[in-house]
């Protein structure tokens, strides 16, 4: 098993594309290294993407940010500036196990990793968040809730890896959050989880809102029905149970060891609510 | 400070009683205790185990010369290099266990009868070879359909484990083999005209799931055997003689040339009193000639290693208007894993252990199915018997309107109450144990809206049995102290204290070490919450006998008869017509002189403890339930449990606190999940979800002493009661937040909450 | 492949060791370093037992590979105390009797002190939560959240 760590984007490309077996990228190497231990899967080649600058930085662009696909959920949160203006997303980024975790576990792995049941990405697909993809043929930017296909499945090409997110700018009055439901209150995989970004004009009306669902399908949704739902209201309570109603109305979750069917759907739909409430809240305040 | 207690005798208590910083603490603070996988040797081997993927299938084959002949593995053992055991039954901890058993436990003989059982292992000169040696061994699986579930499991049709298993315990002896390896019953009064004297009876059915002990640390071993067939062997467990025991036995050896250490042991609450890998490792070291070191993974002690028993529990309780219990009936079917063996016997016993009942009637099956087989648990058997039996009362005490604590309060065993398992019982503490939780300020703080407050008693018998114990006083009057049972967590400062307070010495001038079983005689394991009880009167008799030979020794000196020197206060002293020629001297001063008077100064204390004292305990919860995801937080906690007397009170208060966390586990989120081809689907701490910090709140332990008149310090075992009320607790607590009785472990959030909308349809 | 030649600093000294890709930290330390203090629970990242610290930061060391690490600055358990004095958290731990079997220890002894380091004053919520890594079968958490509360308590006074 070959570990090569180049300190270019041009470098990873050149790696993966001559790789004759199983290549992985290694960010955080929290799901990659699980996996090796456990024989789940057994590289020819890792290739390290942590000594690039790119994908190691958070910087302010273009009036909003980005973050390099291998900056930890700890370096997220202790990042003022991102974190008062997207709070959904560096809290989702943190929920990923524990605080030794969170020193490792970055938001490209937890994307690339490609469960349904990733914390930070539906946060970050509310959040409305673009990946910057960089392989053979150039760099392309892919909104994020296209990168995941079904479990295990991504849209990247081989040889494609994710450099950097970009999060963009963000009107006044605007606030995201992220929930998700586990059994006990750390170190579990969400059995559902609800990503909501939302702005609001100043009289209190929502003007713009996406919505996110996490471990309710085969990938981690988008949801536009239950951000029509909300559009034009100031979350009163009927318009929260329709945020509720249409949430659930998208999910198509499994049974299994985490949750029932009928326990995800109807969780899915609590979980949007409650954060559309916190979302709200942090609008107002902003 | 301590306050000194005199007690009967000649003794002064500075230590017994105080939280004395214990003695292994410094090395287990900073990383220098060395646990079981901490240990190598030079040219030590990897052993790696090959285990079957499937629930149940015929062994058809096994080849295993590929692997023989990859460059690096040094040995490979099979079914072949185990001789077959003749069916014997033997103690092991609370349970019993047999060699016939033992022995396609530890390697797979004609079947493999869970995912995860041992069917081969390798020792080889690197982690890689030895698991690309594991790929090389070819078996000839013939699958077979299996069974998970113990009420399936005893369905006649049942796919059959064992085809020499006839149900014991019934007459006549039956026609035809089945999964059911026993029935037991134990009665007293006639239930049938109790229950006719009831004016409020409730019958519940009840099933909880398989839970794994948990412990941190995976087994692990060491294992070198030499030309001459003698071996060493390094080990985490809870019983090393009992691991000497079961490799001699196993692998035809003499006992007195196995030589076994326990490391220090990273948890055990009673998963590591059985062996797994230590037979392995001692057979491939007598292939290899060389030193085996086996750890097993995460997910080897998930599918491997015992979990307890998941269980059906039928119980009906009947009660007179004014809160008398005059009947109470159960049914208990409990699981065994893949050889039979579950702890229904003590779980027949426990179940309305707590209570003076004059009917009951209380009948067990030990159920075989496709699981790994079960070990011990902390109080095995009761916590599931009890559980459904302390959420009957519950329902009872509602029924009456009755607070519960007042209703166990008018039934509860004490002192002289006949159990119906058998004996009178001496002084208990069951009534101290609910005065103590009545008493606290969290029995009346008001509740919210979606909390409830629940109580729950429990009981567990406690063991003695065979010890040892050596005491050697050294040139300066330092004592160093050799017991014979591993210390899981605290014991080397209780029988420091013990042993200080005895010899009149300072508690940190006691150097106490655990014994390899070459330094002392057969010590019975660490479990039945006896290591403290027994291992106490062990230190007592050998310091008892110091005493004695210091008298002796003191007259010699001072040429004064024997009876004139007493032994008080760490001194002996000259008495009566010798008072005047002699003065007192210290166990150091005397130890100055050993070589005039005698030699070495020692004591060793080999006892078969007796008069172990039961241990009741009542737990106290509040909890809140989120009526919108079914989730269930732990508001606040208390224990309250009788220690007889807490030689350690800060240890006493960490098993109360550790019992009631692990209760909690068990009665929220812990189980064991299979998928439909018999397979464990969550075997590894992400998906097998014990309590973390931040689901816990702080556990009060109220420590109640009702001295065990058998000791001579008044000591009760008390490291198992404390897991066996907080299931029930739990769910009489979520009974008064939400008015739903749930009668299914666990009670997860997807379970709660479908109980919530159901009956939120019910009323629509 | 060649094996990889390492150089780091563990517990303040530089170390040069040889590893395999697929080795991680915590096989370098306890089976080539020989620091068998960290230790392996469950090698996924769910238990903390092998808990050290990485430039400072708190991770684990069984999802770190050994190969990563060049030129970085571990600490581990072995490193906690200095000279003859225990680091107040070890003293506490002790004086709490916050260890039963102690296999856990010595993780929650480095998380707890990446904590105090990082905030002084933390509420108990807040130690239950950065410690929920932390996996502890025998306590029940009580007295190690005490313990740290108290040296933490402790160390601000200091």
């Amino acid at each position: 098993m070959r570990y090569e760590a180049p300190d270019s984007l041009d470098g990873v490309v050149a790696l993966l594309a001559e790789a004759n077996g199983d290549a992985r990228v290694l960010a955080g190497g929290t799901d990659l290294l699980v996996q090796m231990r456990a024989d789940v899967v057994d590289p020819e080649l890792i290739v390290d993407i942590k000594k690039i600058a790119e994908t190691r930085a958070v910087v302010e662009e273009a009036g909003g940010f980005r973050i390099g696909a291998a900056v930890t959920g700890a370096e997220l949160k202790e990042n003022a500036g991102l974190k008062g203006v997207w709070p959904g997303v560096v809290e989702a980024a943190n929920l990923i196990g524990s605080t030794q975790v969170q020193g490792r576990a970055t938001l490209g792995g937890n994307l690339c990793n490609g469960s349904p049941a990733a914390d930070s990405v539906p946060a970050l697909i509310a959040a409305g968040a673009v990946a910057s993809v960089v392989g053979p043929a150039g760099r392309r930017e892919i909104p994020v809730e296209d990168v995941m296909i079904g479990p295990r499945q991504l849209s990247l090409a081989r040889g494609e890896i994710i450099a950097s997110f970009v999060l963009p700018p963000r009107p006044k009055r605007s606030g995201d959050a992220y929930l998700r439901f586990i059994p006990r209150t750390e170190m579990d995989i969400a059995v559902a989880g609800a990503g909501v970004n939302l702005t609001i004009d100043a009289g209190g009306v929502i003007t713009a809102a996406r919505v996110s669902l996490a471990a309710v399908a085969a990938k981690v949704l988008l949801v536009p029905e239950a951000a029509r739902a909300i559009i034009g209201s100031r979350l009163d309570p009927p318009a929260q149970e329709r945020l509720a109603a249409a949430a659930r109305a998208a999910c198509r979750p499994i049974d299994d060891k985490r949750g029932t069917v009928e326990f995800r759907i109807e969780v899915a739909g609590v979980l949007a609510r409650r954060a559309a409430l916190i979302a709200l809240d942090r609008a107002r305040n902003r | 400070m301590p306050d000194t207690v005199s007690i009967p005798g000649d003794l002064v208590q500075t230590s017994v009683g105080t939280r004395t910083v214990r003695p292994d603490g410094v090395d287990k603070v900073t990383g220098r205790a060395r646990f079981g996988a901490d240990l190598n040797l030079p040219g030590q081997l990897v052993g790696r185990v090959l285990r079957s993927p499937h629930a149940h299938a015929r062994i058809v084959s096994i080849d295993t010369s590929r692997a023989e002949e990859l460059p690096g593995v040094k040995a490979v053992v099979t079914r072949e290099d185990f001789p077959d055991q003749s069916s014997e039954f033997i103690p092991a901890g609370e349970m019993m266990i047999n060699y016939k058993d033992m022995v396609r436990n530890v390697l797979a003989r004609e079947k493999v009868l869970y995912e995860g059982h041992a069917v081969a292992a390798v020792a080889a000169t690197s982690v890689a070879i030895a698991k690309r040696a594991l790929k090389l061994i070819d078996v000839t699986y013939e699958v077979l359909p299996h069974v998970i579930d113990v009420v399936d499991a005893m369905r006649p049709d049942a796919p059959l484990l064992h085809d020499d298993l006839y149900t014991a315990g019934v007459e006549p002896k039956p026609a035809a083999p089945s999964n059911v390896a026993k029935r037991i019953e134990i009665a007293q009064g006639d239930i049938e005209a109790g229950f006719a004297k009831a004016d409020v009876v409730v019958e519940r059915e009840f099933k909880t799931a398989p839970v794994h002990q948990g412990y941190i640390e995976p087994h692990a071993t060491v294992a070198s055997v030499s030309e001459d067939g003698t071996a060493e062997v390094w080990c985490t467990t809870q019983g090393h003689f009992i691991v000497r025991a079961h490799c001699a036995r196993l692998l035809g050896m003499d006992i007195g040339k196995v030589r076994v250490t326990s490391s220090e042991i990273g948890g055990g609450f009673g998963g590591k009193t059985v062996v797994y890998l230590e037979p392995l490792a001692v057979a491939l070291s007598k292939k290899a000639k060389r030193p085996v070191k086996m750890v097993m993974s995460r997910e080897e002690v998930f599918k491997s290693s015992g979990p307890t028993s998941g269980a059906t529990v039928k119980v009906k309780m009947g009660v007179t208007k004014d809160g008398r219990f005059v009947a109470a009936f159960a049914e208990l079917k409990y699981q065994a894993g893949a050889f039979q063996g579950s702890p229904v016997q003590p779980g027949v016993m426990c179940a309305f252990a707590p209570y003076d009942i004059e009917n009951v009637k209380v009948i067990g099956y030990d159920v075989v199915s496709n699981r790994p087989k079960v070990a011990a648990y902390r109080a095995p058997g009761a916590p599931i018997s009890e559980f459904a039996v302390e959420s009957v009362v519950d329902e009872l005490a509602r029924n009456l309107d009755i607070d519960p604590v007042e209703l166990r309060l008018q039934n509860a065993a004490r002192e002289g109450t006949k159990a119906a398992y058998g004996p009178k019982f001496g002084p208990i503490g069951l009534v101290d144990t609910l005065h103590a939780v009545e008493k606290t300020n969290h029995y009346t703080t008001p509740l919210g809206e979606w909390q409830g407050r629940g109580v729950a008693s429990g009981f567990w018998f406690n063991i003695g049995g065979e010890t040892c114990a050596s005491l050697t006083v050294n040139e300066d009057g330092t004592v160093s102290l050799m017991a014979g049972t591993p210390d899981i967590g605290g014991l080397r400062a209780s029988l420091a204290m013990v042993a200080a307070d005895e010899l009149g010495v300072p508690y940190d001038k006691v150097r106490p070490i655990i014994g390899d079983t070459g330094s002392l005689g057969f010590t019975f394991l660490t479990g039945g919450s006896r290591s403290t009880f027994s291992g106490t009167l062990a230190v007592v008799d050998a310091a008892r006998q110091i005493k004695a030979d210091l008298c002796r020794r003191a007259a010699k000196l001072w040429d004064v008869p024997v009876d004139q020197v007493e032994f008080e206060n760490g001194h002996v002293k000259p008495i009566g017509a010798a008072a005047a020629k002699a003065k007192p001297m210290t166990v150091a001063d005397m130890a100055k002189v050993a070589g005039k008077t005698g030699g070495p100064i020692g004591g060793y204390g080999r006892i078969n403890a007796q008069g172990a004292g039961p241990s009741f305990g009542t737990h106290l919860v509040d909890v809140e339930v989120d009526p919108e995801t079914g989730r269930v937080t732990i508001l606040r906690y208390t224990v309250a449990q009788d220690a007889g007397k807490a030689i350690h009170p800060s240890y006493v208060e960490g098993q109360f606190q550790g019992g009631a966390a692990q209760g909690i586990g068990w009665a929220l989120n812990e189980e064991y999940i299979y998928g439909p081809d018999g397979t464990l689907q969550n075997a590894g701490f992400l998906d097998y979800r014990m309590p973390v910090a931040s689901d816990l709140p702080m556990i009060d332990a109220i420590i109640v002493e009702v001295p065990n008149p058998r000791h001579p310090y008044g000591v009760r075992g008390i490291g198992e009661t404390p897991i066996v009320p907080p299931m029930a607790a739990i769910a009489n607590a979520i009974e008064r937040a939400t008015g739903i009785r749930f009668t299914e472990l666990p009670m997860s959030p997807p379970r709660v909450l479908k109980a919530l909308r159901e009956r939120a349809l019910a009323k629509a | 492949m060649a094996k990889h030649h390492i150089t780091a600093t563990v517990n303040g000294d530089e170390v040069e060791y040889l590893c395999e890709t697929q080795d991680t930290l915590l096989d370098v330390l306890r089976d080539t370093l020989n620091l068998t203090g960290s230790k392996e629970g469950c090698s996924s990242g769910d238990c903390g037992a092998c808990s050290i610290t990485l430039d400072g930061r708190l991770v684990c060391s069984c999802l770190v590979l050994g190969c990563e690490v060049g030129g970085r600055r571990i600490e581990t358990i072995e490193g906690m105390a200095t000279g003859e004095t225990l680091h107040p958290l070890q003293q506490k731990f002790l004086e709490h009797a916050a260890l039963q079997c102690g296999i856990c220890t010595p993780g929650f002894l480095v998380a707890a002190r990446a904590l105090l380091e990082k905030d002084s004053n933390p509420t108990e919520t807040e130690v239950r939560y950065w410690l929920a890594g932390n996996l502890c079968r025998c306590t029940g958490y009580d007295k190690i959240i005490k313990a740290v509360m108290s040296a933490a308590a402790d160390m601000r006074r200091a």
